[in-house]
């Protein structure tokens, strides 16, 4: 019997996953990647708390993070071709333009 | 009649008001010429106020409410009583006249019109300190004569002397009215109210100690006012001032302050005899001490000032023994001759050039005899010389202290007519005649503008005849004091008078005998009661190693000790600190991505943390 507790343990632990990769991972591509495991372990925990309690909010709420997960990714994929192309790295510690 | 009242009080400021305008800007005889109108106008107004209280009204309004918070009432109220009324006359009289005066005496001084906004802002705080109704006012009025002292004392204040002398007389006052505020704390203890009409109504239900107490206390402020013994060096040293302000704020009214407090308190001092003894006490001392000090002086207005002292004293003698009306009949006519005497002082600093040495002077009577005539006419009144004004007030303050039986005020009394005589003459005969040692130093001597003679003879006159006014001002006062009966037998006065009399005559003459010989010889000079005397019995010496010198050392080590090596450094170390954060948190702002996410996730960590851990209301 799989129960909340599971979908939410799964969903701490694609968090955290998400987090580290936040953390360690120098390549904007792999950020953009840890970055959708975030957003879809919260999609994941608002999902199995919504079925729990039967209320849709949740579930809706999902569809909105999805929604902006992609535009999201639209966007920054686009601008991250345009820095490759200029700079031709995709490595984080070359974005340091703002540095004062 | 309230409008007379308003005019009168308002008219000074006014004009302090207009002239102030003009501070910043070169001289402008209008400031002079207004606020002269406007002194004149205040006198008037006195006047006509005077003489509707002569037809036994008395005018009492309230202006406004001026405090209303909890229990504490104030309005802010004025009184013209018969006792409130002969000061406004006095002091808005004395103060045209050396207003007046001043057009000539200060014609060349970049401060003219500073000085004319001092004058009549003086002129406002006196007539609040005299008409106000209750403590407090009387409190206002009180520090504000004080404020402009401070300013006209200090009027040169690029002179290091001059402001010295402000400052002192200021900080001196300061310490003698913090006695004042305690007297007053104490008067609203115990009655509630500042009112002079509630507390004297009261005066009668409450513990004699306390009562002796509020006048001791009340006496501490007066006497820092009006510069008895310890507080009397602030006097002579602020002769630094111009000579109007010696004569109208340092003789004639603001040093009077003092004894009028008294006689508005009569009510209250009128119940503890001690105290009264104490004040007739110290006011005899005074009187002697401050006259043995004039008579080696050789400065012209220290001469003078000392003098002021002397006389207060003998102020202070009637006030203290229950002669009220005679204590302000000797403060009004006091207040003629000795702005006489100041402002033919002035006259003379004006020929010579501002010197004030007396020895470099003589056989000035050729070269400005107006100033002599008049000069000589307000020593002989100071020396209480029948017909003259203060014959009759200071006779009557001898036989006073001769008739409540304290023998020794009245020796002592005595003893300082003679030396109030001696000086006196001292100084006429060595500034008007004898040898010319002026033309050997090559001064040129000149009598001052007519105008300003034409100002100084109203002085001059009443100087001469004020005393004549002895029963009509004994009817007018005594409405509102309590009356003083002389209890001794007709002869015994007549042989009082006559005995002094021929004291003070007899002094006279052998002064003008002695010094019309040359004077006394070198050898005097070198005697220790000269020494003594020449020194002001080393007490502004005792006065600096005793208390400025310890007070400068504790000074400097609050300074060097406990704020810089306290206070500083704990606000320094609270700087400090916070400059160190900003330092090592600098590091924080890197411009590098994946630092920032770092912080991030921390901050997240520690808001969950707190979401989790910190429930309030749990």
């Amino acid at each position: 019997m799989i129960t909340l507790t599971h979908y939410l343990v799964l969903s701490g632990i694609l968090f955290s996953i998400g987090i580290v990769g936040v953390l360690r991972r120098k390549n904007l591509l792999m950020l953009f990647f840890s970055t959708e495991i975030l957003l879809n372990a919260v999609n994941i925990g608002f999902a199995a708390v919504s079925k729990y309690y039967g209320d849709l909010s949740g579930q809706i709420f999902s569809f909105f993070i999805i929604a902006i997960a992609a535009s999201e990714v639209a966007v920054g994929l686009g601008l991250l071709v345009l820095w490759y192309k200029r700079s031709g790295t995709i490595d984080l510690d070359s974005l340091q333009m703002m540095k004062g | 009649m309230e409008k007379y009242l308003y005019v009168a009080l308002f008219a000074p400021l006014v004009g302090s008001l207009f002239s102030l305008l003009f501070t910043a800007q070169k001289k402008n005889v209008i400031t002079a010429l207004v606020t002269s109108g406007l002194l004149l106008l205040s006198f008037v107004s006195s006047l006509s106020l005077m003489y509707a209280v002569h037809s036994d009204m008395i005018i009492h309004v309230k202006m406004m409410d001026w405090i209303s918070a909890g229990n504490l009432n104030l309005p802010f109220g004025f009184v013209v009583d018969n006792v409130s009324v002969v000061m406004m006359v006095t002091v808005t009289l004395v103060s045209s006249i050396v207003n007046i005066y001043s057009m000539g005496y200060m014609m060349h001084d970049k401060g003219y019109n500073r000085f004319f906004t001092y004058i009549s802002a003086f002129v406002f705080s006196m007539l609040i300190l005299v008409m106000s109704d209750n403590f407090i006012g009387l409190f206002i009025g009180w520090e504000g004569v004080g404020l402009c002292s401070y300013l006209l004392i200090g009027f040169w204040y690029e002179k290091d002397t001059a402001s010295w002398a402000g400052n002192e007389a200021f900080i001196m006052n300061r310490v003698a009215d913090l006695g004042m505020l305690m007297g007053l704390f104490l008067i609203y203890w115990q009655f509630g109210s500042f009112e002079y009409d509630v507390v004297f109504a009261h005066i009668g239900g409450i513990n004699p100690a306390v009562v002796t107490t509020i006048g001791l206390l009340l006496f501490i402020g007066a006497m820092g006012k009006s510069a008895q013994f310890p507080f009397h060096t602030w006097l002579a040293d602020a002769m630094e001032g111009p000579t109007p302000v010696s004569a109208l704020i340092h003789a004639a009214t603001m040093v009077t302050a003092g004894v009028y407090l008294i006689i508005r308190a009569s009510a209250l001092f009128s119940l503890v005899p001690e105290v009264g003894h104490v004040i007739a006490t110290l006011g005899a001392f005074v009187a002697v001490f401050a006259a043995s000090m004039a008579l080696v002086n050789r400065d012209l207005k220290r001469i003078i000032a000392y003098s002021t002292l002397s006389q207060l004293g003998y102020m202070f003698v009637a006030a203290g023994l229950g002669a009220y009306w005679i204590a302000l009949f000797h403060l009004m006519t006091h207040a003629f001759f000795k702005s006489l005497l100041f402002l033919g002082a002035g006259n003379i600093m004006h020929a010579m050039d501002d010197e004030l040495d007396i020895k470099k002077m003589g056989g000035l009577f050729n070269a400005m005899p107006y100033t002599a005539i008049l000069m000589a006419v307000a020593s002989v009144a100071l020396c209480g010389i029948y017909p003259f004004a203060g014959y009759f007030s200071k006779d009557m303050i001898l036989a006073a202290a001769f008739n409540g039986g304290n023998y020794y005020i009245w020796a002592a009394l005595f003893i300082g007519a003679g030396m109030t005589a001696f000086y006196s003459f001292r100084l006429i005969m060595m500034v008007f005649f004898g040898d010319k040692v002026y033309k050997k130093l090559g001064f040129h001597p000149h009598e001052t503008y007519p105008f300003v003679l034409w100002t100084l003879l109203p002085l001059g006159i009443l100087s001469t005849i004020a005393g004549f006014f002895e029963h009509p001002f004994e009817e007018f006062t005594t409405r509102l004091l309590s009356k003083y009966d002389f209890s001794f037998s007709h002869t015994t006065e007549i042989g009082l008078i006559f005995l002094t009399l021929t004291f003070v005559i007899l002094v006279v003459l052998a002064t003008i005998y002695k010094y019309g010989r040359g004077g006394f010889s070198k050898q005097i000079e070198t005697m220790p009661l000269y020494i003594l005397l020449k020194n002001q019995y080393f007490i502004p010496k005792i006065y600096e190693t005793m208390i400025f010198r310890p007070y400068y050392v504790l000074s400097r080590f609050a300074w060097k000790q406990i704020d810089v090596r306290i206070i500083d450094f704990t606000v320094d170390l609270i700087a400090k600190i916070l400059y160190l954060l900003g330092q090592r948190s600098r590091k924080m702002q890197s411009g590098n991505l994946s630092d920032m996410l770092r912080w991030m996730v921390v901050g997240i960590v520690v808001l969950l943390a707190l979401a989790i851990f910190y429930r309030p209301g749990m």
